[in-house]
């Protein structure tokens, strides 16, 4: 019969039609920014800086616990070349106690970004993440898309708030380090003590002065 | 060097020979709701009939070719997301392999899976959109592309947990991938995969019977076999025209040796063919799916001789190419030894396959163009790059 | 598939003046190529389109490279007068060895699909310099799909090929005029808004900052 086809897919497109009724999976609208779906936990948006602190920490807190170096490798591998660095003249200390430079400016230009997320796989320090935040439109086509170091910097509460388990993984690793090097500094400790408890017990030995003998 | 500037529109130029005829020239975009993209036709109508018909592209050209020579490898894999946007995952694999080959770098087991897996998701998504995008084309108002595009977003979201991104994966690394796959991640493909074939059946139902499809398409847009291999047209296209040449089967890149699947061939050469083959092309990466789904090793996913940092392959070249969806997608790599390729050219399966574009729309209808142009499939970021 | 010095020899004992090389190809893929001469390229290229065993009639991509010319300091001895006395004496001497550019062409063969693979059959043509002799033969006539492609190389490297039926831009705009593909391309100097500035773009801004900060005027 003419139309068969037709009819047959007419009663698909009924199907679908009467079972967005009863049935979520034919129902596939979400009423957006009313409803949201939940937001998967390994989704990137935009590069933030991690430091270790309170969430709402002021502005010195932040840089004391600030994690970035300024070692500059993700400003070099990064493929737009969205982010610039100017290193600081002065150290702080880091994580472990150790001074480190740290970035005087740390500029990302999020609408030259491409959220390829480069720059977190280059990191040595774990010190920029991914952020999940997308809905960052604003009516400044030039520097209101220009982050600079405090707008991105964003504690290591809101890392573990956006991304559970890779957090956990990082702290892990930190804490790894942080147990070596502590270690590390003991055991020199340790033995820088145990060398002043012998020299000041044993008897001063006098070594004799080499003897000079010419043409020796 | 003259300056970028906007020229007044002139109408298109075609040296056509009026013999008492009038012809009507038309330019077909780039403004146009059915053209894929900013892509614009030259057409020369003689009443509603085709005379001649020149593409013109270029409007969305980046030279991308020169940016990857002036970033360092790993840098120009997020640009190749950005070729074919639809199906960047199988981008990132043409690009990785080629420089695997120039690098003499080896892939390990578990990488290899989760590349066919990935690549045959990539497949099926680009092949319910064409599908999806030909039926609005052919005036179905987006009911057949709203279904696909239900199932797309399916596979978006297992790619948006394994690679943080829906569409701009830049996920494979040369060696390998570039993270593990997530706890749990094997299982929901497997959900997913599940459901796929009754997706296809919905689809066939809903249009493979259809006496509108049929009438508008069987017998329009006609391309022979010799003049497809002659002109380089590959993927969907090539086969369409009855020629057995499926990469996957030719080149055994990957692993795609382990797997049974066949490789569905056309008969006629017309717009019906192309889509039933997508819709067979579809099964058959179910088919693949299922028997890779199975058996995933463990086991590391990077060659452990790759670097992320410094990578510089030895001086000399290599041609790397792969069955993306569109076609043969195809990396032409030069390096001379520094972290930049010398030279790195796309062959993009999209632009070679519309050299044949007048041919097919000659002597047929103006309204068929737009069809015989949806139904080769073309993505214009690949197209210009 | 036959390799590439097989492919030579075949080429040779068909057609003898063919002005064919090997050019070979250090990097572990072993993708070795040939080397066309102008005048002969086109029948070399429907030889191996015609022939039973190779039937190469598949041309999967081709582009073009940009090999810039290079200064070249050699050691020489000369001889020279020298206050009156002949004198073999080493000079160093510069010279600019002429770049050139190329089409490379990577050809299958569909007829035989199924025989072990063992790479693509590589083809290359070079420019006599990058200026005035840029012409090549077009391989167009022998597979369509360099059609497009050759108006590509055309358009962004400047080889102008002889034969080829519609030789234009094809993704610049018609009356563009220079060549972006090439080494010595610049970009055209339009920032309106660089935040982030690297390379050379950091060392005008810069620059332009000194000349403001010497002559004392802002802009």
């Amino acid at each position: 019969m003419l139309g068969e086809g037709i009819l047959k897919g007419l009663g698909e497109t009924a199907k679908n039609f009467a079972g967005s009724f009863v049935s979520k999976e034919r129902l596939t609208t979400v009423q957006y920014p009313e409803e949201r779906i939940a937001p998967i936990e390994n989704t990137r948006d935009f590069p933030f800086l991690v430091y270790d602190g309170a969430e709402d920490a002021d502005e010195a807190a932040k840089l004391a616990g600030l994690r970035c170096v300024a070692c500059q490798i993700c400003e070099k591998e990064c493929p737009p070349k969205c982010i610039y660095i100017v290193k600081s003249t002065d150290k702080k200390p880091d994580y472990v106690g150790k001074p480190q430079i740290y970035p005087a400016r740390f500029d990302i230009d999020i609408s030259v970004c491409m959220s390829c997320q480069i720059c977190v796989e280059v990191c040595p320090f774990e010190a920029i993440k991914m952020d999940t935040e997308f809905e960052l439109s604003t009516t400044d086509r030039f520097g209101g898309l220009l982050f600079d170091r405090d707008h991105l910097a964003r504690s290591n509460q809101h890392y573990h708030k956006i991304h559970p388990t890779e957090a956990a993984e990082v702290d892990a690793r930190l804490a790894e380090e942080k147990a070596k090097v502590e270690a590390k500094a003991k055991a020199a400790a340790e033995a820088a003590a145990a060398k002043a408890a012998a020299a000041s017990a044993a008897p001063p030995v006098v070594k004799p002065a080499p003897a000079k003998e010419p043409g020796a | 060097m003259s300056s970028p500037g906007f020229k007044t529109y002139r109408p298109p130029v075609m040296e056509v020979s009026e013999e008492g005829d009038e012809l009507l020239e038309v330019a077909m975009g780039p403004h146009h709701p059915s053209t894929h993209g900013v892509f614009r036709m030259d057409v020369a109508l003689d009443g509603e009939r085709v005379v001649k018909l020149k593409p013109v592209f270029g409007y969305l050209h980046r030279n991308h070719e020169k940016i990857a020579e002036k970033a360092s490898y790993l840098a120009s894999m997020p640009y190749t997301d950005r070729l074919d946007y639809f199906c960047s995952l199988t981008n990132n694999w043409a690009y990785a392999l080629a420089v695997e080959k120039l690098a003499g770098l080896e892939v390990p087991e578990r990488a290899e899976y989760i590349r066919v897996i990935t690549a045959e998701l990539t497949r099926i998504q680009n092949h319910a959109s064409a599908i999806g995008f030909l039926m609005q084309e052919m005036g179905a108002s987006g009911t057949p592309l709203m279904y696909a595009f239900r199932e797309r977003e399916k596979i978006l979201d297992l790619f948006e947990e394994l690679t943080g991104s829906r569409m701009m994966c830049n996920y494979m690394r040369f060696g390998g991938c570039r993270v593990e796959l997530p706890v749990g991640w094997l299982n929901k493909v497997r959900v997913i995969v599940d459901g796929l074939p009754r997706f296809i059946d919905e689809t066939e139902a809903l249009l493979t019977g259809n006496e509108i499809l049929m009438a508008r398409s069987q017998g329009v847009g006609i391309l022979k076999p010799d003049l497809a291999i002659n002109a380089g047209v590959s993927g969907v296209m090539l086969r369409c025209t009855g020629v057995n040449y499926d990469i996957r089967k030719v080149d055994h890149y990957g692993i795609y040796d382990r797997f049974k699947f066949r490789v569905p061939l056309g008969d006629h050469g017309d717009i019906y063919d192309r889509y039933m083959l997508r819709v067979l092309e579809m099964r058959e990466s179910v088919e693949i799916l299922k028997q890779a789904l199975k058996d995933v090793p463990a086991g590391p996913i990077m060659d452990p001789k790759s670097k992320i940092r410094g990578f510089r392959p030895k001086p000399g070249e290599a041609y790397g190419r792969i069955e993306a969806p569109k076609g043969e997608l195809g990396f032409y790599l030069i390096s001379d030894g520094s972290p930049n390729p010398y030279r790195y050219r796309v062959r993009p399966p999209s632009l070679i396959n519309l050299t044949i574009l007048e041919d097919m729309c000659l002597g047929q209808n103006v309204a068929d163009v737009v069809l015989i142009f949806g139904s080769v499939d073309i993505v214009l970021g690949e197209v210009d790059r | 598939m036959k390799t590439a010095e097989e492919l030579l020899a075949i080429i040779k004992a068909a057609l003898p003046g063919a002005g064919v090389e090997l050019v070979s190809n250090p990097s572990p893929s072993a993708q070795h190529s040939l080397l066309l001469g102008s005048s002969t390229a086109v029948a070399v290229a429907s030889f191996l389109r015609d022939h039973d065993e190779l039937a190469l009639d598949y041309c999967s991509n081709a582009t073009g490279v940009d090999w810039p010319g290079k200064e070249v300091t050699e050691k020489m001895k000369v001889t020279k007068l020298v206050e009156g006395v002949e004198t073999v004496v080493e000079e160093t001497v510069k010279r600019v060895e002429p770049g050139y550019l190329e089409a490379v062409y990577h050809l299958y063969s569909v007829k035989h699909a199924h025989r072990e693979i063992a790479g693509p059959v590589v083809l290359r043509m070079r420019t006599a310099n990058r200026t005035d002799q840029v012409q090549l033969p077009s391989l167009t006539p022998v597979w369509r799909s360099a059609e497009f492609q050759e108006r590509e190389i055309f358009d962004l490297f400047g080889i102008v090929f002889t034969g080829h039926p519609d030789l234009r831009r094809i993704l610049m705009w018609d009356e563009y005029e220079d060549h972006p593909m090439r080494r010595d391309y610049v970009d055209p100097d339009d920032y309106e808004y660089e935040p982030t500035p690297h390379d050379e773009v950091l060392k005008r801004a810069e620059a332009q900052k000194a000349g403001i900060r010497e002559s004392g005027v802002t802009a």
